[in-house]
């Protein structure tokens, strides 16, 4: 009875990763043999990035409970730290190590600006901790957008003003050019490489839920006076659950600009309508249901695309199909009926018809 | 030396003393009562022992060592547990995880090694999953450890709250109003539970409850708070039959 309860969380985690695994096999298969349009090709490390963005935001909105606002912030420091590491070593290292080291930097910084974030932020509730954690998604975009960075001989330059202030050598090199960003970022990632990460994460935040930390932290958010009765460190695991949620957040910032050669912070990328959208997957995915989460991130994202062709029609099917995802996944008329017809009770019965 | 030890505990908000110069000794074993009328400060009491609230003065002593004015957590690793007037469950949780988070200070292992599911994870938490079941069948609720928390009925999550708090394995039990809500048969099933939890943990606890069948069914001694002061103190029957006290309750 007591091996059952962990092989069930155990099982489920299983299923997870295995339909990474499978979708994997899958899409590869399709590019390697030509099936998939060049368009769809292009998507498979953004789908993977995403998806990333999604199950790490729902570490921070459906396990810790606090709805943040500015998770693309994070991504954008992880971006920024690992392509400005990888801009620099371009030459010194191969392609492998390079990626791993950039990976690692991308994530510490990020996770450290999540837990530098994190301290006076967690300390408020509700729609204030929303509001602020949005401001500090856009002061981190803001920052990079202003910072210049240039190397000569003698070392590196920095500046909040302009390439000139700089005042490099002859020999200088600009690595941060302010708004315009990062140029020449070897795509050091791919698909593989994407999916890895993907699956890495889903091991990392499904394995923290469901382990004794993972009981605090939801512990906190379903009710944090109680979780102080019983001696859980509020503070420590609140951190604990945002650094995290920053640091994989960074991760799949590391995967977004190892897959362009230029990086520049916009609106678009890295500011807040990012934060929502990737709010929208976990919101529509289900609030803690890691699994739906990322399905949702990857239908979504490969939607819009794909329906390009109908052009006019392609934001009112788009629509529509955000508005049938809330209603499958959130009303009380469909769980039932998801209930009444799913897979699990289906076989469920047939082993009990084939027992008897 | 009593396990509990309160000097002169008192707290104000902004004009108004809520508790004034609150004492009280608890021995180790006793069951022990804490009633009033609606408003007397029996729940803000419960807070200043469990550091919700940080007293403006006193002192309390648990078992030799000063917590007088210590966070909740470290309040509860000292040894108080407690329950809550208005059910605070986990309640996305299920019952089985709600006991295992009260044990979280007692089967420690690091996030990491959770993460990794290192050797270790797997023996913490099949000690934990069996010590939580051992504490879920006391209350009678092993068959719904699977349960959603918030799924149980009222009675049973107020026992669950009590088994929660067990967990963290305390010195001292408070309980605010176990019996609120309950009809006369849960409340006698409630008083046999308190009683079994006295005998088979051999452990401290105090109670507020408004209920007298059960005050005077189980506790050995009461406090009487009125007004955040108290009134009485003493052996339960006497406390009881002092005129102060009927007067308090019932009126002139």
């Amino acid at each position: 009875m007591k091996k059952e309860r962990i092989a069930k969380s155990t099982k489920s985690t299983w299923i997870t990763l295995g339909i990474v695994v499978v979708a994997y096999v899958i899409m590869q298969t399709l590019a390697e043999t030509g099936v998939l349009s060049s368009l769809v090709k292009g998507l498979l490390v953004p789908l993977c990035t995403y998806a990333i963005m999604a199950v790490s935001l729902n570490l921070t909105v459906g396990i810790l409970g606090e709805l943040s606002l500015g998770h693309a912030g994070f991504m954008c420091v992880g971006a920024f730290a690992s392509a400005f590491f990888s801009v620099c070593m371009k030459e010194s290292l191969p392609a492998g190590p390079r990626f791993f080291l950039a990976l690692l930097i991308g994530i510490l910084a990020a996770a450290l600006s999540g837990f530098l974030i994190g301290i006076p932020v967690l300390r408020l509730k509700g729609d204030y901790l929303a509001i602020v954690t949005l401001a500090f998604g856009e002061i981190i975009k803001n920052l990079v957008n202003v910072l210049y960075v240039g190397r000569d001989e003698n070392g590196f330059h920095f500046s909040i003003k302009d390439v000139l202030s700089l005042g490099m050598g002859k020999e200088g090199k600009v690595l941060i050019n302010g708004a315009q960003g990062i140029t020449g970022t070897p795509k050091d990632s791919n698909f593989t490489i994407a999916a890895i990460l993907l699956f890495l994460t889903l091991i990392i935040v499904l394995n923290l839920v469901n382990s004794r930390s993972g009981r605090a932290i939801m512990a906190i958010r379903d009710n944090r006076i109680a979780a102080e009765s019983i001696g859980i460190n509020i503070t420590r695991y609140k951190l604990l659950a945002f650094s995290i949620s920053a640091g994989l957040a960074g991760m799949a910032g590391v995967l977004y600009a190892h897959n362009l050669s230029t990086l520049a912070a916009q609106p678009k990328n890295f500011g807040y309508n990012m934060s929502i959208m990737i709010l929208v997957y976990v919101v529509l995915g289900g609030i803690g249901n890691i699994r739906v989460s990322m399905i949702a991130a990857v239908i979504l994202t490969l939607l819009p695309e794909l329906l390009r062709e109908l052009q006019d029609y392609r934001m009112l099917i788009y629509s529509i199909v955000l508005i049938v995802m809330m209603l499958f996944n959130w009303s009380p008329k469909a769980k039932e009926w998801r209930e009444k017809y799913s897979l699990k009770r289906f076989l469920g019965k047939k082993a009990a018809k084939e027992e008897a | 030396m009593a396990l509990l030890e309160v000097k002169n505990l008192g707290i104000s908000f902004g004009g108004l003393r809520a508790v004034d110069s609150f004492e009280i000794n608890i021995e180790k074993g006793q069951l022990y009562g804490l009633i009033g009328p609606n408003g007397a400060g029996k729940t803000t009491v419960f807070n200043l022992l469990t550091g919700v609230y940080k007293p403006s003065d006193g002192k309390v002593t648990l078992d030799g060592k000063n917590i007088t004015g210590a966070r909740t957590t470290q309040i509860n690793q000292a040894g108080i547990a407690r329950t809550f007037q208005n059910i605070r469950l986990f309640k996305e949780l299920t019952v089985l995880e709600n006991v295992k988070a009260g044990l979280h200070n007692n089967h420690p292992y690091s996030t990491v090694e959770g993460i990794l599911r290192l050797p270790r994870f797997f023996k913490v938490e099949k000690e934990m999953d069996q010590k939580a079941l051992e504490l879920l069948k006391v209350f009678d609720l092993d068959k719904e450890a699977d349960y959603l928390a918030s799924n149980l009925p009222y009675g049973k999550q107020r026992k669950l709250e009590i088994a929660r708090a067990l967990a963290t394995d305390p010195k001292l039990l408070l309980l605010d109003e176990p019996a609120a809500g309950m009809n006369p048969n849960e409340t006698r099933e409630l008083m046999d539970t308190i009683r079994f939890v006295r005998d088979k943990f051999e452990m401290t606890i105090l109670l507020i409850e408004h209920d007298m069948k059960l005050v005077s069914g189980i506790c050995e001694e009461l406090t009487v708070l009125n007004f955040g002061q108290v009134l009485a103190q003493g052996k339960t029957q006497d406390v009881l039959n002092d005129p102060q006290v009927i007067k308090a309750y019932l009126g002139e």
